[in-house]
């Protein structure tokens, strides 16, 4: 019986408390201490090398709808918060990333949530250059359907790439919807709510853009105000 | 009789892991987590690699302390010893291998879900030795993985024609090439997809090993 975890002197050897209840709490916060001690130091360890690589990552998605050589500015850095529950969708903050070559304003990338997806919320960035003219529109997440809706996704199809070029005077407010509701957009087979979504979600950013474009070059970045204390 | 498992050999517990006491197949463990990602051949193997690491890891550990942990407390101690690790597995894969853990990042959290892995800290690591513990957590967790990896192929065949779909996610820009399509569909079809066809799928795994073993 030697590998008896209750075995008799193995007990004594670990701590010499006589209360079993004593002995047990005291073991207890000992695993605990260690554990919660190893992902306190992981953290540490890693902390850095994983905000560098979110910046990166968005660095490389800006880079899939807005070519590199069009900006020469830290984009990750140069970025506001916005609260606009009405135009950006959400309660909660958007972020609008600002993209500028040599100190001179290129375009704005903001990101937009479409409450009324099919199955919740989907995140997406439109990217606005200074003319108001649509550079690319990502999705950033989403649950729809797989197979369906999930066909926004540049990853499965080019449905996206429709929006590229297009702007508040190249199309009138009745043309922002998907044709089955007389607009400009076209559906997905078998999906109609999930693109309703979207469209809807662009046109409300390019509203957005037209509102405030002026303001949003200018002010101040204030993304990471709060982490930086 | 706790102490007979000492005598088995490093062959049997393989046979075990892989066949005969299949975490999927045969024990059942860890449902949640087979159900959910397993519309894919790609997604089943990175879910099941995670798990096994987790596994392994956690075996080896509970097998090394077995003697310092008192009987009464030993199922926190287990579930502490088990969310650390998967906690520092996700640090780490997201701070050293980003893309992957994109892909992978849901899934790990799911990995503290799968009661196989307490199921063998518990019936196995916290009675034998490291070696043997250490083996029966890489046969246990290659046996999920693969049929982890069987019904993500059948699923994604099934549902939208390809095998190996989003291979590049998990093994970089070259493994695109590694799709292999089948059928192209406009309609996918969408029970297999769904949580539903994960179920039916294996049920008939099961059915099908069933049958194999009593023929």
């Amino acid at each position: 019986m030697k590998d008896n975890p209750m075995d008799k002197t193995a007990r004594k050897d670990l701590l010499q408390v006589k209360n079993p209840i004593t002995r047990n709490a005291i073991i207890l916060a000992l695993f605990a201490f260690v554990s919660t001690g190893l992902i306190a130091f992981t953290h540490l360890l890693t902390k850095d090398r994983i905000s560098k690589e979110i910046e990166l990552s968005l660095t490389r998605q800006i880079s899939h709808i807005v070519p590199e050589k069009k900006y020469t500015n830290n984009v990750y850095q140069d970025c506001l918060l916005i609260e606009q529950p009405e135009l950006l969708g959400t309660l909660k903050f958007q972020k609008v990333y600002r993209m500028r070559k040599n100190q001179q304003d290129y375009a704005l990338m903001i990101t937009n949530t479409a409450p009324d997806g099919y199955s919740g919320e989907i995140d997406l960035a439109v990217a606005i250059s200074t003319l108001g003219e649509v550079l690319g529109v990502s999705i950033l997440a989403h649950k729809e359907t797989p197979g369906l809706g999930d066909k926004i996704d540049s990853n499965k199809s080019d449905w996206l790439k429709q929006f590229t070029g297009l702007s508040l005077t190249k199309y009138q407010e009745k043309d922002w919807k998907v044709n089955k509701d007389g607009g400009q957009f076209d559906a997905l087979t078998g999906a109609t709510i999930t693109p309703r979504a979207v469209v809807k979600s662009v046109y409300k950013s390019l509203l957005y853009f037209d509102k405030q474009s002026n303001q949003l070059f200018n002010q101040s970045s204030d993304c990471y105000a709060n982490i930086a204390k | 009789m706790p102490t007979s498992q000492n005598s088995l050999s490093n062959l049997t517990i393989i046979r075990n892991g892989l066949w005969d006491n299949n975490t999927a197949l045969v024990q059942l463990l860890g449902l949640c987590p087979l159900l959910a990602v397993t519309g894919t051949l790609i997604n089943g193997l990175g879910l099941g690699l995670a798990t096994t690491f987790v596994l392994v890891g956690s075996n080896l550990t509970v097998s090394i302390i077995r003697h310092h942990i008192p009987k009464e407390i030993r199922i926190p101690i287990f579930v502490m010893l088990i969310a650390s690790f998967v906690t520092n597995i996700q640090l780490l894969m997201n701070a050293y291998t980003y893309e992957l853990y994109l892909v992978l990042g849901i899934f790990i959290p799911l990995i503290v879900t799968n009661c196989m892995i307490i199921g063998r800290a518990e019936a196995f690591a916290s009675r034998n030795k490291p070696l043997p513990a250490f083996v029966d957590g890489v046969a246990q967790g290659v046996g999920f993985t693969l049929v982890l990896m069987v019904l993500g192929a059948l699923r994604e065949l099934i549902g939208q024609g390809t095998i190996f779909d989003g291979a590049h996610l998990l093994f970089g820009e070259w493994a695109r090439e590694l799709t292999i399509h089948f059928y192209l569909t406009e309609q996918k079809f969408l029970f297999a997809i769904l949580p539903p066809g994960a179920f039916i799928g294996l049920g008939l795994l099961i059915a099908v090993k069933n049958q194999l073993q009593e023929g």
